[in-house]
């Protein structure tokens, strides 16, 4: 069964490196729903933020195969019920239409929206929310004429308390130890 | 030949710092690893460092092979035999995607290489400069890491950490591209190897606790099977596994790239796995209750049907690369690290036991495979000499001490199962990748690598003829190589599906060939050819013999296929012996 997962991938700051994982991805015919890319709350790593839908079989082979790359710190994959997420969409709207009456102010209160800019031509509302509530917002605004619309990709922040500053100490403790000889005791 | 005259290196040291360009740097990096054998091909952006080899002879030697795909092979085959990193040069553009094919071979078959390309001046790159290719881009899904060097100054720290990630964790090829001005600026030179980075962890603490429990469960075992790849001789763990096999008694079972890793012939061998591999090993595959798969990654060449795979078994997985767990084959038991690690915590810790019953049902197989596919191919009573008879006669001849190098095809299938190897790392193929034209140049890499070494390469007449100019590089260095050409005037494993799967219409797989050993004689390389079984025994004699290169070009059965084979889509206990 296909579902959404929502990858966080975090890297060192190096070229090159989005192209390794859309590389894994691509030979895996996964399409990207939608990437963000950002700075994290550790120091020189950044956050790649990819939401896919697959199988959950195939999700941990290609993470697996993610975590491998030489850059590639730590790779999380979560379902929707154990992130907290955001989208954010603008959505350029001309001003004739929605000035009529109370429409614009309707619309606004009603999304959790809010007015970015107003100009005799047109308005600019600004929208964060999850896919749904932002294409619902889209519908609503549709009869009236959108000029333009963009949404941006999903960033996430994980339920889980174990944060990456741990893990990165404990895989630092790891690469520090060197398999010294074994004897062979029999 | 002509070498110039020595350079001046002016070189001053401040505060431990030489003053020295990228170029010297480079060849001071490699000198400070420990490499003194480099392959490669020079060419306009990489002249800085071709020139700059002049002053390191004795130190670095470098063999000019004919193409790059030749480097490329020839450094793998140096690695694989030495297990220390082979060393590829080739210079931008066509230098650099000639090696592609090579690289992609050292990847799929876990090989430790550094190829160093070198890249047109900086302020150029993405121009479409003249020779300028984006070979980071090119390579980027056939390295296990490449990167771009623009600035001398990081040429220390860049080598530095290609040379720990080629030889470290599961080993691949790193490519390390060299723009021409950072070959000619000059840096403060110091180096300090890579032991740490912080985003790769390749030494991974021993997991005791699934490691006990696989001992638990091997002590309770009643028809276990050993599975044991390539990362047996990666992590140099041959002996380990042997000491494993022989205190719990459990047969011992190889892929293709893990021939050698453990002595062919020993009652606990119980053959080849895969497609063209033993009976018994594929059949009893799917009769084992436990199967302790080590070092290796479930291909699809040695599982057959997966739906049909070993559902009867548990499986444990011992595999220094995670992603290469639970991909094909669910495991029961993952154990994430490195195979010596792990066998050396693991057999103190199972019991003696011995599976009389179970190797018997083994060498009844063996037996069985004797008699219909073996006997017929080593011991023909007419017809035309065949490929098998070929491989065990030299088998014999050699006493099983040869490192034995094949092209890819029928030969390669020929060598894998009518050799009887003897010592780890005297097998050299293109496993994963499957590649023609592999042979002749892996086989004077092996060669340049152990020259003590009797080293004899089986190709087809297909895969020669894919690298045959190699043998100008034979020629140059007087390389011993012994060239055996297993000719059917065909590309005989495709001719063999053709005969099996698309009712013998013969595509394009018919070969109108030249005559091998005058080409051979042209390099200087004696050359002789045989046709009759009664000359075979006397020619080998005498190609073993030769101090020099020798050819054989012997014309074996036109139209022989080989068998047992587990045919694509069927299930290894569906393995044919006979047509």
């Amino acid at each position: 069964m296909q579902q959404e997962f929502t990858i966080s991938l975090f890297t060192e700051d190096h070229i090159g490196i989005l192209g390794q994982i859309t590389i894994i991805l691509t030979r895996r015919q996964i399409n990207i729903d939608s990437i963000t890319a950002s700075e994290s709350a550790v120091k020189g790593a950044q956050l790649l933020t990819i939401v896919v839908k697959t199988t959950p079989e195939m999700i941990q082979k290609v993470a697996r195969q993610m975590e491998k790359l030489i850059d590639v710190l730590k790779v999380f994959v979560h379902t929707s019920d154990q992130i907290i997420y955001q989208e954010i969409a603008l959505y350029k709207v001309p001003t004739k239409g929605l000035m009529s009456g109370n429409i614009i102010d309707h619309i606004v209160r009603a999304h959790h929206a809010r007015i970015l800019e107003v100009s005799p031509e047109y308005i600019v509302i600004e929208k964060t929310g999850h896919k749904t509530e932002i294409t619902e917002l889209l519908n609503q605004l549709e009869p009236y004429g959108v000029l333009q619309f963009a949404r941006s990709g999903r960033v996430a922040i994980t339920k889980q308390v174990k944060e990456l500053n741990s893990y990165l100490k404990e895989m630092d403790e790891a690469n520090r130890y060197k398999s010294d000889k074994i004897e062979i005791l029999n | 030949m002509k070498t110039e005259k020595l350079k001046e290196t002016a070189t001053v040291q401040v505060n431990g710092y030489e003053h020295i360009t990228g170029a010297e740097a480079l060849l001071n990096c490699l000198v400070e690893e420990g490499v003194d054998t480099v392959f490669g091909y020079p060419g306009g952006a990489i002249m800085p460092i071709y020139d700059m080899l002049l002053n390191y002879e004795g130190r670095i030697n470098h063999y000019l092979t004919r193409h790059e795909q030749g480097a490329a092979h020839a450094a793998q085959a140096y690695a694989m035999v030495t297990g220390k990193p082979g060393i590829c040069f080739a210079t931008s553009g066509p230098g650099a995607t000639n090696l592609v094919t090579g690289i992609a071979n050292a990847f799929l078959d876990s090989v430790p290489t550094v190829f160093i390309t070198a890249q047109v001046v900086s302020t150029l790159i993405g121009t479409d400069a003249f020779q300028e290719t984006d070979i980071i881009g090119v390579s980027m899904p056939v390295t296990k890491w490449n990167c771009q060097v623009k600035k001398a100054a990081d040429i220390p720290e860049t080598i530095a950490k290609a040379f720990y990630i080629a030889t470290t964790g599961r080993p691949g090829p790193v490519l390390i591209d060299i723009t021409k001005d950072a070959q000619l600026e000059k840096l403060d030179f110091k180096y300090k190897k890579c032991d740490y980075i912080r985003s790769y962890n390749p030494h991974i603490p021993l997991n005791k606790k699934p490691i006990e429990s696989a001992a638990i469960m091997i002590n309770h075992a009643e028809r276990p099977l050993i599975l044991a790849g390539h990362g047996i001789l990666l992590s140099g763990a041959e002996k380990e596994l042997l000491a494993f096999a022989e205190k719990t008694g459990i047969p011992v079972a190889v892929t293709l790239l893990g021939i050698s890793g453990f002595p062919t012939g020993h009652r606990l061998f119980a053959g080849l796995l895969g497609m063209h591999g033993n009976y018994g090993p594929n059949l009893l595959t799917n009769q084992a209750d436990l199967i302790i798969a080590i070092g290796m990654r479930f291909d699809d060449r040695v599982t057959g049907n997966l739906k049909k795979y070993a559902k009867q078994a548990t499986i444990i997985h011992i595999e220094i690369d995670q992603a290469e767990i639970n991909k094909n084959v669910a495991v029961d038991v993952e154990i994430h690290n490195d195979a010596k690690d792990v066998l050396s915590y693991l057999t103190p810790i199972v019991k003696q036991n011995s599976f009389e019953k179970w190797i018997r049902e083994f060498r009844i197989c063996d037996k069985e495979e004797y008699e219909k596919v073996i006997k017929p191919e080593i011991k023909p009573e007419s017809g035309a000499i065949r490929m098998g008879e070929v491989v065990s006669m030299v088998s014999d001849l050699t006493k099983g001490e040869a490192i034995i190098v094949t092209d890819v095809g029928q030969n390669q299938m020929y060598g894998a199962r009518y050799y009887k190897y003897k010592n780890p790392n005297s097998w050299v193929t293109s496993g994963g990748m499957g590649t023609m034209g592999f042979g002749l140049p892996a086989a004077v890499g092996a060669k340049i690598a152990l020259p003590e070494k009797e080293v004899i390469t089986f190709l087809g007449d297909g895969g020669f003829q894919m690298t045959m100019q190699e043998l100008g590089t034979i020629l140059q260095y007087n390389i011993g190589v012994k060239i055996i050409i297993l000719n059917n005037d065909f590309l005989g494993m495709v001719r063999q599906w053709q005969d099996m799967f698309f009712e013998g219409r013969y595509a394009s797989t018919e070969l109108v060939n030249p005559d091998f050993v005058m080409i051979s004689k042209a390099f200087g390389i004696p050359a002789k050819k045989i046709v009759k079984r009664e000359d075979l025994k006397e020619s080998l004699t005498e190609m073993i013999n030769s101090k020099s290169a020798y050819l054989l070009d012997i014309k074996v059965q036109k139209e022989g296929n080989v068998f047992p084979m587990v045919e694509p889509g069927k299930s290894v206990s569906e393995i044919r012996l006979t047509y």
